[in-house]
């Protein structure tokens, strides 16, 4: 195992941790700000890469397909804070898990009768597709060194925004006080159908980054979804700096743990045993680290309290 | 309240189940709804085309989604036979779902046609008289796409699969026929979508082919990343990955990708012709591989019941095992443990106008039978 | 009577009868219906238990519905190739006999149950929520990457297990042995519910602090509601595993879990036949939906929707009045 080898894991632990920092960045927020458990996140990844899809396919443009995934998923967003979501804020998780629940099952099958069965088309454009060399002769393809850079530019622009900004002033104080704030004046109703419809857009923006180098089908989001509870929940829920960290170490350990784990194996047992059993291992992995980080800190890495 | 009316509707559906005649009622349980449900939504086309086309009043065909879970499909099994009381049992496309049904069926007297899925298990030490797969015993593309590495010079594959069963049969198959060496072996997680990691030690492998099994949406990922990541040792994969219904999903990374399979739309028979172009006429889309094996089940299943009546049993499986039917693959035949023995062709990405598909670039193995039959006794 | 008993005596008859009409009509179908309402009426009693005593969110009971699957099958295939299960330190061998693996199965339900639940109680709220989810998560992977006992092929078992004096084949007798266990389940978790214990987690759950300060640890009765929950959920799984002789992983899948979680809110949470009455009502849509169309499940979550936002309190809690006067 070179050492070039184990760098381009890493890069691509810190790709895949990026886009699992989209995802958990909207969840966190919208714990942090409404106290919602929303499983139906992931539906929303999905929307995002399904409008992206479409939109490729009828104007050829990847910059048009991922505005289209940031409108699709807002909207969609919007749409279900103003129907549905609004009335659970109010309510025990139990009765959010399972409205969220529900909804996922509308989307899904939903999204499975407007497109059909089968996955739709969705690729990485000519000027991002190939590899670049990096310093010390690494090779990494284009594209996902674009997706890390954009994850990261996301991620101060989201920092900016909740440090600097009106809008991110009302989002601290509504994590710390819920009520106080509809006391200053703001408009909280708008308020949260806002910071749902943000929470949505970063997520269906996953989405149709990720459709281009994976498959857009039905389906594709709950995988994502259950990963970005592990990042949120060892972050610390409701905090943007904790789903960052957190995001990363799962990306890394998930990547490098199956990268890894086998080889580990592989030094005392034979070769295929130690395949499966380190492929097993490793499957389960960050879990593990869940379980750990909670066991040292049962409300995250950054969370309150 | 609630039990009287779902009894009442059950009564009825009771009734009009006793005015049926002696005919052969089918039982087809397959994939239609969630992930993976078009390979479910092929078969069942080309069986129904099949069926349509023959025009005849003497088959009726129930159909249900197993909404590929292993428990629905056992419940839609004990249905089929406990209330529908049909004949022979059809439709399943995925092998842990075919393990969970198959036995239990053929152990109450049914017939049993595979489309699609083939383990190993019931090709050898648990073959059954009534059960006949018409599509491959799970091994036989793999086996075909080892035998096309060595004949193609490859010599060193790296070769990747799911770590499930299905997904080290793949690569037990393909190194059976395959005699060069292994640059690496990985086992993935099943479900994975990104495999930026894998395609990492590929290319410090120093490989000079890759062959990977990775159904579904997990094949798509593979290969567009692949394409993405500029390497270019050849690309070896069996059919499911490049088939009709997902290839357009995948698109350009797949062009020039070898894959090999049993049927292809340009295989040059009769039979062959009339299904692609009646296929395209009824669903307005080109037909998979899946779907030339449902087609194929129906009219295996009608040749026999133009031969023998489905209650005497000893004649019906004589007929279905004489295989009497024109195959959109061309020859057919069963082997002893009811599997079949035929070509599996080599072919080739391509695009033809907007479409990608596949052409037959050549012959990997000709009148293969599966490695299991020795371990069948019946 | 009170509205409530009048509905589970009349929930119960109903459960009873129909399989009985079903049997004497030549209907097997409808029995093997019922059963799998009665066995996962039984998973969603344990969670009910756990959920609605203990106010415990726990979004991973598949893993104790599966890890009680599995140790039938296990069991059970062991039985059917003559091999066995461990030489050493002592001969274990397998069993077909139902009795023997309900309690293995309820004893590796409640162990796992005892293990989750001491690491997952130091957590609350959502993070409970979500760590148990993510012990179900890791009990699903590890089934499908573990190939000894099929992994993600699953393990069928050819015959079903036998019960003393019972054809367990025969659909009928099937379902009386799983109502009766129901039944047993029922009484079990009716009596813990009134007995001091059931009053002390319940005050824990409405008031951790005052039952603290009577000198009780709510980490301890959550932790025993826990276990007793997985051991009841265990059970049924291995009644499960048996209904369609076959074991998978998708027995621990999350999805499971969340069905687990809807036959107890659809019916009610805390009530004790709120899961009886859940279980029936997604069983019988499921059957009539998925008759209707290809995408039914569309209609069961825009249905879950309607009974979250508007029928709180599940089915009970709508034909029964509101809340529970007492006990």
């Amino acid at each position: 195992m070179s050492i070039i080898l184990l760098v381009e894991q890493v890069l691509n632990g810190l790709q895949f941790g990026v886009m699992l920092f989209l995802m958990a960045a909207g969840l966190t927020l919208i714990f942090g700000v409404m106290g919602l458990i929303n499983l139906a996140h992931g539906s929303l990844y999905m929307i995002g890469a399904f409008a992206a899809a479409a939109t490729a396919a009828a104007t050829g443009s990847f910059v048009l397909a991922l505005m289209a995934s940031l409108v699709a998923a807002a909207a969609a967003g919007a749409l279900v804070e103003l129907t549905v979501i609004r009335r659970l804020y109010d309510r025990d998780h139990l009765d959010q898990v399972l409205a969220t629940f529900a909804l996922i099952l509308i989307f899904s099958e939903g999204t499975r009768w407007i497109f059909g069965s089968f996955p739709l088309f969705l690729e990485v454009p000519d000027y991002l597709s190939g590899s670049v060399t990096l310093p010390g002769g690494i090779e990494y393809p284009r594209y996902r060194l674009t997706i890390i850079m954009i994850g990261l530019a996301i991620a101060a622009g989201l920092f900016a925004l909740i440090a600097k900004t009106r809008l991110g002033i009302q989002i601290r104080a509504g994590e710390s006080d819920r009520e106080m704030i509809g006391a200053l004046g703001v408009n909280i109703a708008r308020l949260y159908t806002l910071v749902f419809a943000l929470g949505a857009a970063l997520a269906g923006f996953a989405g149709a980054l990720i459709g281009a180098i994976q498959s857009v089908q039905v389906g594709m989001g709950e995988p994502v979804l259950i990963l970005a509870f592990v990042v949120i929940v060892i972050g610390g829920i409701g905090s943007i700096k904790g789903a960052l960290v957190g995001a990363i170490l799962v990306g890394l350990t998930d990547t490098l743990g199956g990268f890894l784990l086998p080889h580990l194996f592989a030094t005392f047992m034979d070769a295929s045993a130690a395949m499966s059993v380190g492929s097993a291992l490793a499957a389960m992995s960050i879990y593990i680290l869940m379980a750990g980080v909670l066991l040292v800190r049962p409300t995250g890495l950054f969370g309150g309290k | 309240m609630k039990f009287r009316t779902f009894a009442t509707a059950i009564g009825i559906g009771v009734t009009a189940l006793a005015a049926q005649a002696e005919d052969v009622k089918v039982g087809m349980i397959t994939t239609l709804s969630g992930g993976g449900a078009g390979l479910g939504i092929d078969v069942r086309d080309g069986f129904m085309l099949a069926v349509k086309q023959a025009a005849r009043d003497d088959i009726e065909v129930v159909i249900e989604d197993d909404q590929r879970k292993p428990d629905v499909a056992v419940q839609l099994a004990d249905k089929m036979i406990q209330s529908e009381k049909v004949d022979v049992l059809t439709g399943i496309i995925w092998s842990n779902l075919a393990m969970a049904v198959i036995p239990a069926s053929v152990a109450q007297g049914k017939f049993y046609l595979s489309p699609n899925a083939g383990p190993s298990l019931l090709a050898g030490k648990g073959c059954d008289p009534n059960y006949f797969n018409v599509a491959w015993q799970n091994d036989n593309l793999h086996e075909a796409a080892g035998a096309y590495a060595t004949s193609a010079g490859l010599a060193n594959s790296f070769i990747l699969a799911p770590n499930y069963p299905a997904g080290q049969d793949a690569l037990t198959g393909y190194k059976r026929l395959y005699e060069g060496e292994l640059a690496g072996e990985i086992y993935t997680k099943l479900g994975q979508t990104d495999y930026a990691s894998e395609i990492a030690q590929i290319r410090a492998s120093g490989a000079d082919s890759v062959y990977f099994f990775l159904p579904g949406g997990m094949g798509i990922s593979f290969l567009k990343q692949y394409a993405d990541s500029g390497l270019d040792i050849p690309v070896v994969g069996p059919a499911f990955s490049f088939d009709q219904g997902i290839l357009q999903a995948v698109g350009e990374a797949a062009l020039g990708v070898k894959n090999t399979s049993q049927w292809n739309k340009d295989l040059d028979n009769a039979a062959n012709r009339a299904f692609v172009a009646s296929f395209q006429e009824e669903y307005d889309r080109l037909p998979s591989l899946y779907a030339s094996q449902g087609f194929d089940t129906a009219n295996l299943l009608m040749s026999a019941m133009d031969k023998a009546d489905v209650s005497d049993t000893e004649a019906f499986r004589a007929a279905l095992k004489e295989a009497d039917f024109a195959s959109v693959r061309g020859d057919f035949e069963f082997g002893p443990n009811h599997h079949p023995v035929q070509d599996i062709y080599v072919r080739e990405v391509i695009k033809e106008g907007d479409v990608y598909t596949n052409k037959i670039i050549g012959t990997a193995l000709e009148d293969h039978a599966d490695a299991y039959a020795d371990q069948c006794s019946m | 009577m009170r509205r409530e008993t009048l509905l589970n005596v009349a929930v119960l008859l109903g459960l009873l009868v129909v399989p009985l009409w079903a049997w004497a009509s030549d209907a097997p179908f409808i029995i093997t219906l019922a059963t799998k309402v009665v066995i996962l009426a039984i998973a969603g009693i344990g969670l009910n238990l756990a959920l609605g005593l203990g106010g415990l969110v726990s979004l991973g009971h598949a893993a104790f519905f599966g890890v009680g699957g599995y140790a039938m099958g296990i069991l059970a295939s062991h039985a059917q190739s003559y091999t066995p299960l461990m030489e050493w330190p002592l001969l274990i061998e397998g069993t077909k006999s139902m009795p023997v693996i309900w309690l293995l199965a309820a004893v590796t339900g409640a162990l796992a149950a005892l293990v989750i639940g001491a690491l997952s109680l130091r957590t609350t709220g959502v993070y409970f929520i979500m760590i148990t989810l993510a012990f179900g998560q890791m009990f699903y992977y590890f089934a499908i990457s573990w190939p000894a006992y099929g992994g993600e092929d699953g393990l069928p078992i050819y015959v079903r297990n036998g019960f003393p004096g019972l054809d367990t084949l025969d659909p009928i007798q099937y379902f009386a042995l799983c109502f009766g266990v129901m039944c047993l389940v029922l009484l079990f978790v009716a009596r813990l519910a009134a007995s001091a214990f059931g009053l002390a987690l319940s005050g824990a759950r409405q008031n951790a602090e005052r039952v603290q300060a009577v000198g009780l640890v709510p980490y301890r009765l959550y932790l025993v509601a826990f276990t007793l929950s997985g051991a009841i959920t265990g059970l049924s799984g291995a009644l499960y595993a048996d209904l369609n002789r076959f074991v998978s992983p998708t027995m621990f899948s999350w999805q499971m879990s969340g069905e687990i979680m809807i036959f107890v809110i659809l019916g009610g949470v805390g009530r004790l036949f709120g899961p009886v009455v859940g279980a029936t009502l997604f069983i019988v849509l499921e059957h009539l939906l998925g008759g209707i169309s290809e995408f039914w499940h569309i209609y069961l979550g825009a249905l879950l929707l309607i009974v979250v936002l508007f029928a709180r309190g599940g089915l009970i809690g709508l034909l029964a009045g509101r809340e529970v006067a007492h006990d």
